[in-house]
C-alpha cells in the first residue's frame, strides 16, 4: 500500500522532471492565471502532485504520494546545483532552478517542494474521494479561473469594447497584467454557484422527464454551438478569426480521415497529400504567376480542385486495395511522402515551381466583394464545413456508412456478406479526399500561396490525432477534437513548440485511457459498454480494458 | 477457364499490372539509357555501390529491431526510428567533448568503444522504458490503438530530444581518421565506410548468435513462433519481450551513432526517415526474419544509393539524387503492395497467416 503509493508519486515526480527538462515548464511559468499569486507552470506541478494523491487510497497515503512525487525534483535540484547540466540540456536553466525553488534557495525550496506536494496530494485524495456536490463546485470553479487567466490577453481584448456594468466587471477581475486574486476569486465562486444550479436543473429535469428526447436537446446544443461559432469572430476580431478558420480546415479533413479511419477502418498516414493535390490545383488554376495553367475564377476552381482530389484519392487508394491494417499505415505515409518528394524536386518545378512554390493566388470574391481578411474567410470554411458536415452526416447513416462500418470490423465477413469491397474502399478513400481538397482548395487562397513545405506529413498526424481525440467515426467529436488539439495550440502561442510533444503526450493516453475519444459516437459508445458488462461478470480475472478496433 | 479468367481481370488488376509493368519499364529503360550514355566512370559507380553498402549496413541494423519486435509482439514500433536518434543525440555528447580534447583523433578504437557504449546504454533504457510505459498495456489488444499508441511514442520521443537539446542541426566531429582512404585497385574506399560496414557485420553477427544460440535467444524464437505455447512451457513471455527491446534497441543506438558518423549530423527528427525506410526493409527480407532484414537492410540500401543514378539519369530526370527517397518509398511500397511476405519469408509467413 505504501510501496504503492510512493511508487505512483515517483511516477508523476518523473512526469514532473521531464516537463522541466524540455523547457515547457519554465515556459508555462512565463504565464500567469493569477497575478502574482500563480503561474501556469507552478499550477501543472500542484496538479501532478494532486494526481499522484489522487490515485491513491485515504488521506495519509494521498500525502504521502504527493510529497514523493516532489522526490524527482529535489533530486534533479540538487543535480542542478552539483553539475552544470545545462551545458548538456539546455532546459535546466538558472531560471528554472529559481522556478521550482520560489527563488529561496536550495534548502528552504526543497521543504517547500515536498510540503507543497504532499498538501496538494492529500487535497487530491480528499478531492478524489468527495461528494458529488462538492465536485461540482470545484472542478468547474478551478477550470474557469484557470482559462480565465490564462487567455485573459484574448478575453480582455473582446471585453474592452464595453463600458458599464460589462466594464466595471472586468476591470474588478482584471489588471492590466491578468487575472487579480480578486477576480480569481469572484469567477471561482460564480463558476461554482452556475455550476450547482445547472447540475440541480438538469436532475431536476432529468427526473420529471424519465425518457428525454435526446435527439432535440442534442439539436439544441448544436444550434447555440453553431451560433457561438458564428458570433465568436465578430467579437475576437481577425486573430481569433484566423484561428477559427484554421480549426475550421482541420475539421473539414478531419470529417474527411474520418470516413476512412473512423468508418472505414482504413489508417491512412498519406492523407496530406489529398490536402495538397486541392491546394496546388487552385493554385494552378487561379494564380497570377508563371506557373498558372488558366486563370479561373476561384469559385470555378475550387469544384475543379475537389474533383482532382477524389480523382487522387482513387488513384491512390487503388494499389493499396490488398494491403491491410499496419502495412496500410505504412504504406499510404510513403505513398504521401512520395507525393512530397515529386513535389519539391526540380523535376516536377517547371510545372509546380519546387521549392518556392506558387504566388500570386487571388483571393476568392462575390460581386466586387472580396474575401480578404481572415474573418470572411473563416465564413466561407465554415459554409463549407457545415455543407460537409451534412453530407458526412447522410454517408454514415447510409447504406454506404454501413458498409464502410462492417468493413472496420472485419473485412473477411463484410465480404462474405455481399459487400463490393473494392467499391466500398475506393469511396472511402475517395471521398474522404474530397474533404481535404475542400480544404486544401481554402488553404491556397487563405495563403495566397502554396509550397511544398506546408505539405508535411506532420498534417497527416494533425487530422489523425484529431479524430482520436475526438473519437473516431463521431462528427462532434471531430469539431471538439479540432478545437482543443489546433484551436488551443494557436491561441497558447508561446507554447507552440511543445504542441507536438503535446500530441505524442495525447496519443498515448488517449489509446490507454479513453480509446473511443472525449465524444464518442453512439454506435462506439455502444460497443465499448457492452464490453464492459462482459468484463464485469469476470471481475477480478486479467481483464483487458475494451479497444476499438 | 479462360474466358473466366479474362472476366475477372477487372480495373484493379489492371492498375496493379499497369504499376507493377511502369516499375520495371522505367528501371529497365533507365539502366539502359544510363549504360549508353555512360557519363559515369567506374569509380563514380564505385563510390554510389560503396555508399550502399555502407547505409544498407546500417538500415540492416535498423531493421533487425523492427523485425524482431514484430516476431515477438506482431507490433510495428513506429518510434524505432527515433530509438535511433536517441542513441546518435547520446554519441553526440560523448563524441563532442573527446574531439575537442583530441582524443577522438588520437585514439579512435577507445573513444569509439566508449562513443558507442554511452548510445547503446541510452537507446536500450529509452526502448526499454517505452516499451514498459506505451506497449505493455496493449499486448492483447487487436486493432489500431497499439499502433497509434506507437505514433505518440515516436512524436513524444522527438519533442522530448527536441526540448532538451534544441531543434538546430548539431554537427558530428569529423576526425582526420575517419576522412582517409584506403586505396584498393585505384579505387578510394573511404575508412569510415570500412568501419561502418565491418562493426556492423560484427555486430550483427553477434546477435545472430545471440538469437541462435543462448537460452534467451532460444526462449525470442519460441515466443515468435507461437506465444501462447511459450507462456505454457513455462518462458516468461515479459522478459523475453524486454529481451528483444534490449537487443533491437542495442543496435538501434550502433545505427544510430554511424548514421550520425556518416552524415556528419545530428537533430531530433533524423530518425524518421531511415526508421520507415529500414521498416521497408524488415518487410523486403520478410517480417519476423532476422538473416531476412539484414539482407533487406543492404538491398535497400544499394537501391536508394545506385537507383537514382542508374534508374532515372537514363530517362533524362533531372537531379535523380533529390529523388533518392522517392525510389526508397516507391520499394517500400512496392513490396507491401506485392510481397507483404518478403523475399524471403515465404514460408515463415505461410505458417504464420
Amino acid at each position: 500500500m505504501m510501496r504503492r503509493a510512493a511508487l505512483i508519486g515517483l511516477a508523476f515526480g518523473a512526469g514532473a522532471v521531464h516537463l522541466a527538462a524540455v523547457g515547457v515548464l519554465l515556459a508555462m511559468h512565463q504565464r500567469w492565471i493569477i497575478v502574482e499569486a500563480l503561474t501556469l507552470g507552478q499550477a501543472a506541478l500542484l496538479l501532478l502532485a494532486g494526481g499522484a494523491g489522487a490515485m491513491t487510497r485515504g488521506p495519509v497515503m494521498g500525502a504521502l504520494a504527493g510529497a514523493a512525487a516532489g522526490v524527482p525534483v529535489v533530486a534533479l535540484l540538487a543535480a542542478m546545483s552539483l553539475v552544470p547540466l545545462n551545458s548538456i540540456f539546455i532546459a535546466l536553466s538558472h531560471d528554472l532552478f529559481n522556478m521550482l525553488t520560489l527563488g529561496v534557495g536550495l534548502a528552504a525550496g526543497v521543504a517547500i517542494l515536498i510540503g507543497g506536494g504532499a498538501i496538494a496530494g492529500l487535497v487530491g485524495v480528499l478531492l478524489s474521494n468527495s461528494s458529488q456536490m462538492v465536485r461540482r463546485a470545484i472542478f468547474p470553479g478551478a477550470i474557469s479561473v484557470v482559462v480565465a487567466g490564462v487567455f485573459q490577453e484574448l478575453i480582455q481584448l473582446m471585453l474592452q469594447q464595453y463600458e458599464g456594468p460589462v466594464g466595471d466587471f472586468r476591470d474588478f477581475i482584471y489588471t492590466w497584467e491578468g487575472l487579480s486574486l480578486q477576480g480569481a476569486i469572484a469567477i471561482f465562486v460564480l463558476a461554482a454557484l452556475l455550476s450547482e444550479v445547472f447540475g440541480f436543473i438538469w436532475r431536476m429535469r432529468a427526473e420529471r422527464t424519465a425518457s428525454h428526447d435526446h435527439r432535440r436537446e442534442r439539436m439544441v446544443r448544436a444550434g447555440i454551438a453553431l451560433l457561438i461559432l458564428v458570433l465568436l469572430p465578430m467579437l475576437g476580431g481577425s486573430y481569433v478569426g484566423q484561428v477559427l478558420m484554421l480549426v475550421g480546415l482541420y475539421i473539414l479533413m478531419g470529417m474527411g480521415l474520418n470516413l476512412e479511419v473512423g468508418l472505414a477502418g482504413l489508417l491512412d498516414l498519406g492523407f496530406v497529400a489529398f490536402f495538397a493535390v486541392g491546394a496546388y490545383s487552385t493554385a494552378l488554376l487561379t494564380a497570377g504567376s508563371a506557373h498558372a495553367l488558366m486563370h479561373l475564377p476561384y469559385w470555378a476552381a475550387m469544384p475543379v480542385s475537389v474533383l482532382l482530389a477524389v480523382a487522387v484519392g482513387v488513384l491512390f487508394g487503388l494499389p493499396v486495395l490488398g494491403v491491410r491494417g499496419d502495412y496500410l499505415a505504412v504504406a499510404t505515409m510513403g505513398l504521401g511522402e512520395i507525393v512530397r518528394v515529386i513535389v519539391q524536386s526540380d523535376f516536377a518545378a517547371p510545372l509546380l515551381g519546387g521549392a518556392q512554390g506558387i504566388l500570386e493566388i487571388p483571393k476568392p470574391s462575390i460581386g466586387n466583394f472580396v474575401l480578404g481578411n481572415p474573418v470572411s474567410l473563416f465564413y466561407l470554411t465554415l459554409v463549407a464545413s457545415a455543407v460537409a458536415a451534412f453530407v458526412a452526416w447522410r454517408l454514415e447513416n447510409s447504406r454506404l456508412g454501413r458498409a464502410w462500418e462492417a468493413l472496420r470490423d472485419d473485412e473477411d465477413v463484410a465480404q462474405a456478406l455481399g459487400i463490393n469491397l473494392v467499391r466500398a474502399k475506393l469511396l472511402a478513400y475517395g471521398l474522404g479526399a474530397a474533404f481535404a481538397g475542400l480544404a486544401g482548395s481554402i488553404f491556397a487562397t487563405m495563403l495566397t500561396s502554396v509550397y511544398p513545405s506546408s505539405f508535411q506529413l506532420l498534417i497527416s498526424i494533425n487530422v489523425l490525432a484529431l479524430i482520436i481525440v475526438g473519437g473516431m467515426g463521431s462528427l462532434p467529436g471531430v469539431v471538439l477534437g479540432s478545437i482543443v488539439l489546433i484551436g488551443l495550440p494557436e491561441l497558447l502561442r508561446e507554447f507552440g513548440e511543445y504542441r507536438y510533444l503535446f500530441y505524442g503526450a495525447v496519443l498515448i493516453v488517449m489509446m490507454r485511457l479513453r480509446p473511443e475519444g472525449l465524444w464518442p459516437s453512439d454506435v462506439r459508445q455502444r460497443e465499448l459498454h457492452a464490453e464492459d458488462e462482459t468484463l464485469a461478470l469476470d471481475a477480478g480475472t486479467d481483464a483487458v480494458p475494451a479497444q476499438p478496433r | 477457364m479462360v474466358g473466366r479468367n479474362i472476366a475477372r481481370l477487372n480495373a484493379v488488376d489492371v492498375v496493379l499490372w499497369g504499376l507493377r509493368v511502369g516499375v520495371v519499364a522505367v528501371v529497365v529503360i533507365g539502366t539502359v539509357g544510363t549504360l549508353i550514355k555512360g557519363r559515369y566512370n567506374a569509380a563514380q559507380w564505385f563510390d554510389f555501390i560503396m555508399f550502399g553498402l555502407t547505409i544498407g549496413s546500417i538500415y540492416a541494423q535498423i531493421a533487425l529491431g523492427y523485425t524482431m519486435v514484430y516476431g515477438v509482439l506482431r507490433l510495428i514500433n513506429f518510434a524505432h526510428g527515433d530509438i535511433v536518434m536517441t542513441g546518435a543525440f547520446a554519441g553526440y555528447f560523448v563524441a563532442m567533448p573527446l574531439d575537442r580534447s583530441g582524443f577522438l583523433e588520437d585514439n579512435p578504437v577507445l573513444a569509439m568503444a566508449a562513443i558507442l557504449l554511452v548510445a547503446v546504454i541510452v537507446s536500450t533504457s529509452i526502448a526499454v522504458l517505452t516499451e514498459r510505459i506505451a506497449y505493455r498495456p496493449f499486448r492483447r489488444v487487436v486493432g489500431l490503438a497499439p499502433l497509434i499508441c506507437a505514433i505518440g511514442v515516436s512524436f513524444f520521443l522527438e519533442q522530448t530530444f527536441r526540448g532538451m537539446f534544441g531543434s538546430a542541426v548539431k554537427s558530428y566531429p569529423d576526425p582526420q581518421w575517419q576522412r582517409a582512404a584506403f586505396h584498393v585497385f585505384g579505387f578510394n574506399v573511404p575508412r569510415i565506410d570500412v568501419l561502418v560496414i565491418g562493426l556492423a557485420l560484427i555486430f550483427m553477427g553477434l546477435l545472430y548468435l545471440i538469437v541462435q544460440r543462448t537460452r534467451m535467444g532460444t526462449a525470442m524464437r519460441a515466443v515468435a513462433e507461437d506465444g501462447e505455447a511459450a507462456a505454457l512451457m513455462g518462458i516468461d513471455v515479459n522478459k523475453v519481450v524486454v529481451f528483444t527491446f534490449v537487443l533491437g534497441g542495442a543496435m538501434a543506438g550502433i545505427a544510430g551513432v554511424f548514421y550520425a558518423f556518416v552524415y556528419k549530423q545530428v537533430y531530433f527528427l533524423m530518425g524518421f526517415t531511415p526508421g520507415i525506410k529500414a521498416f521497408g526493409a524488415a518487410v523486403l527480407g520478410g517480417i519476423g526474419n532476422i538473416p531476412g532484414a539484414m539482407l533487406g537492410g543492404f538491398f535497400l540500401g544499394m537501391v536508394e544509393s545506385v537507383g537514382p543514378t542508374l534508374f532515372l539519369d537514363g530517362i533524362g530526370i533531372p537531379a535523380p539524387y533529390q529523388l533518392r527517397d522517392l525510389i526508397a518509398f516507391t520499394l517500400l511500397i512496392m513490396v507491401l503492395i506485392f510481397r507483404p511476405h518478403g523475399l524471403l519469408g515465404e514460408a515463415l509467413a505461410k505458417k504464420r497467416a
